[in-house]
């Protein structure tokens, strides 16, 4: 027999090793998160995945699971959290979705979405980020970055590459590109690294694609996030 | 340009009445009146009031955004900005677009059209038509006509979304979708979304037809009265087809002066500055172009229908070209330089696109799906585009970045901005000169501007509407009076 936990009061099995979001993920229970990508080491950073195992708040997409653990997913209390730092990535960035070619396949405004944010309720930092249009297949507008690091880790231990890091700390944090010059078209970067297909949001964009699929068929047009992971797709899947 | 109404000497010692905003337009605009004691008008001035820095902002963005992001200019006609802004794109990346492509932009661009005219005119412009300029208040407004012709608003607002519909199966949503884009399009149209269109396009042409019916005879009812309202005579400028055709989506740049004879014809607007530049003046936001050749002075035009009707050499739907030809010829070609025939060219438009939609949807193309392209790369793109209220041209650099360094848009309402002006000084020196003022009055001049359809929010790049105030301010700065209307044209003191 395998061991199982609990979400929400449904049994869900998991093998040693796993984490809580891992054994969620193959039992297609969606629990939200931003920064994890089941194909990339955890990272912990977001914390939208948030749960309580056994009374405790821990971060499911690192903590491991254990034999009988219950643990607490969609709760009022948990989701007014989560709406919450949705609502904080918001202002911290500048994230125009009406104009944003992701938009519709933008995992950052479907969560927004999945968790009930229809409005701003922070007041907008407005902060001066850098657009990299330097290199000739990829656009970086860091205006768009959540500082997930999934291009960070993407390129490190899948491209060989590092072409991506985080500098800075706290408000200041901000993604640097490690080039001599800092930008993109220094880099080795190719527009065939898997670092280039795994942004969540629209801050990696491959050019020359913007609103080639037409409304009615993106992603997240006609199901929420939590019904499309629900269903099996994966977080970071590319959008065509 | 005629400035009969510059009289001012001394504008500080006159009494000053302002028009703020204007209703029952797109946006939001401000007249203002220069008054003596005997309430002698010495100075009318149409002004936009706000501006916002949409080229500014615009810079440094990947030039595949530039089609959605320009849209949100305005909410009235977002389609056109988007279509003009891809049309400029096409031009950066040397698209040739397919037939499927550009005949699914024609679509788009009709249904666009046709919202934005049945807006005007049944919304609009109606209740002042059928009502009567300075009527009573309370029903001049699209309410008063709803209970008084209950068929016409009822058409009125199908036509509107009928137009809508077309907009939301070519680009996705009734408002800001994403249809166009840099080379082609996004989508074509099912059999299910064609059929759909199909079904009701007879009944559209029909209504289309009665609006075209309704004006012509309420025009004809006071022929002298409607000819001579804000009357003054223009150069006109417009697209127009390689065979002198209607054309709304593309074309060469035309425009034929105030005896109908042409200034310029078959231009290719590509390098529009050689011919059409732009003045600043320091009280207003808005700038004023004017045809080189004919200079500043001279060298204002009108845009819009009635340029539009007048500048082609025939429309390429039967049922809009009879009714052309009516109206060229009515009373001897009297109606050709009227103010007011705006409206009755502006339902002649509208009958065409029900038309022409009609005749794109029989075509196979739209259901194809070969629907992008792609050449050699530029780095300027300029896209024209006859939108409803007139010729729109958007030019943009990009560097090798492919990012937006430089935009520079001039939209309708900015071409006639001159002729508004001149609209507003003619209704001032008709009806108001040397009158007790009264919002009837005022509302004389709002009309004038209204017959134009102005999107203000396209010309300051600005958004959303305003309040009403009317103030009457004596020499001193003192308010004498006071109006104050909400957006929906309701008055109160
Ligand atoms: S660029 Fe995208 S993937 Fe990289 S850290 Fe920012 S949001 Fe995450
Ligand atoms: S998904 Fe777990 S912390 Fe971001």
């Amino acid at each position: 027999m395998s061991k199982t936990i609990t979400i929400d009061g449904k049994t869900i099995p998991f093998m040693d090793g796993q984490t809580i979001m891992d054994a969620a993920l193959a039992a297609r229970v969606y629990i939200p998160h931003l920064c994890h990508n089941p194909e990339f080491k955890p990272h912990g950073s977001c914390k939208l995945c948030t749960v309580k195992a056994n009374g405790r708040l821990v971060s499911s997409c690192t903590m491991p699971a254990c034999e009988g653990m219950e643990v607490e997913n969609g709760t009022k209390e948990l989701n007014d959290e989560r709406r919450d730092l949705v609502r904080m990535l918001f202002v911290e960035g500048n994230h125009l979705c009406p104009t944003c070619e992701k938009s519709g396949n933008c995992q950052l405004q479907a969560v927004a979405y999945c968790l009930g944010m229809m409005s701003p309720r922070y007041n907008h930092f407005y902060p001066q980020r850098e657009v990299d249009a330097s290199h000739p297949d990829v656009f970086l507008d860091r205006n768009r970055c959540i500082l997930c690091e999934l291009c960070v880790r993407a390129s490190r231990d899948v491209d060989g590459k590092n072409v991506f890091g985080l500098s800075g700390r706290g408000i200041g944090s901000r993604l640097v590109v490690n080039s001599c010059s800092g930008r993109l078209g220094d880099s080795d970067f190719a527009v065939s690294d898997k670092a280039a297909q795994v942004c969540p949001t629209g801050a990696i964009l491959i050019k020359r694609q913007g609103f080639k699929v037409p409304i009615g068929q993106r992603i997240y047009d006609h199901k929420t996030i939590c019904q499309v992971e629900s269903q099996g797709k994966t977080g970071g899947e590319e959008d065509e | 340009m005629t400035f009969e109404l510059e009289t001012a000497a001394n504008p500080e010692n006159l009494k000053r009445v302002v028009i703020e905003p204007v209703t029952r337009v797109e946006g939001h605009g401000k007249v203002t009146l220069l008054l003596d004691e005997d309430n002698r008008i010495h100075q009318a001035r149409f002004h936009i009031v706000e501006f916002r820095g949409f080229e500014k902002f615009i810079q440094g963005r990947p030039y595949t955004e530039v089609p959605v992001l320009v849209q949100r200019l305005c909410g009235i006609c977002p389609v056109s900005h988007h279509l003009a802004a891809s049309k400029a794109m096409d031009m950066i990346i040397g698209a040739r677009l397919t037939p499927s492509a550009e005949k699914l932009r024609r679509l788009m661009h009709f249904g666009q059209i046709l919202q934005s005219h049945a807006l005007h005119f049944f919304y609009l412009a109606s209740p002042d038509l059928l009502f009567g300029f300075d009527s009573d208040l309370a029903r001049r407004n699209i309410a008063g006509v709803a209970a008084a012709y209950p068929d016409i608003a009822r058409q009125g607002v199908a036509l509107r979304k009928y137009g809508q519909e077309i907009i939301r199966l070519t680009a996705g949503k009734r408002v800001h979708g994403t249809g166009a884009i840099p080379g082609g399009v996004n989508k074509n149209l099912t059999l299910a979304e064609r059929d759909l269109l199909l079904k009701d396009i007879g009944q559209m042409i029909a209504w289309s037809r009665d609006a075209v019916e309704l004006i012509k005879k309420v025009y004809s009812e006071r022929t002298e009265f409607h000819n001579g309202f804000g009357y003054f005579r223009s150069s006109f400028m417009s697209l127009a087809r390689e065979d002198g055709a209607l054309d709304f989506y593309h074309g060469g740049l035309r425009a034929r002066d105030e005896h109908g004879q042409d200034i310029f014809d078959h231009l290719d607007y590509s390098h529009y500055w050689d011919y059409v530049h732009e003045e600043v003046k320091p009280w207003s936001y808005m700038k004023f172009p004017f045809i080189r050749s004919r200079g500043r002075e001279e060298g204002w035009y009108r845009v819009g229908p009635l340029a539009r009707v007048n500048n082609c050499d025939f429309i390429p739907t039967p049922q809009a070209e009879a009714e052309r030809r009516v109206f060229k010829e009515f009373d001897g070609g009297s109606a050709t330089q009227a103010t007011l025939a705006y409206h009755w060219t502006r339902m002649i438009e509208m009958l065409h696109c029900a038309e022409g939609i009609q005749e794109l949807l029989h075509d196979g193309d739209l259901l194809g799906d070969d629907l992008f392209s792609r050449g050699e790369r530029s780095l300027r793109g300029v896209g024209v585009i006859e939108a409803p209220r007139g010729t729109l041209i958007h030019h943009y650099r990009i560097n090798e970045d492919e990012q937006i360094v430089r935009a520079n848009l001039i939209v309708s309402t900015t071409h006639n901005n001159q002729a508004m002006n001149e609209a507003v000084r003619q209704v001032a020196l008709q009806y108001l000169d040397g009158k007790e003022l009264t919002e009837g009055l005022l509302n004389h001049i709002e009309v004038a501007i209204r017959a134009f359809d102005p999107c203000l929010s396209c010309a300051t790049h600005a958004l959303g509407k305003m309040p009403l105030e009317v103030e009457l301010i004596d020499a001193e700065g003192k308010e004498i009076d006071r109006l104050v209307r909400n957006a929906s044209g309701a008055c109160g003191v």
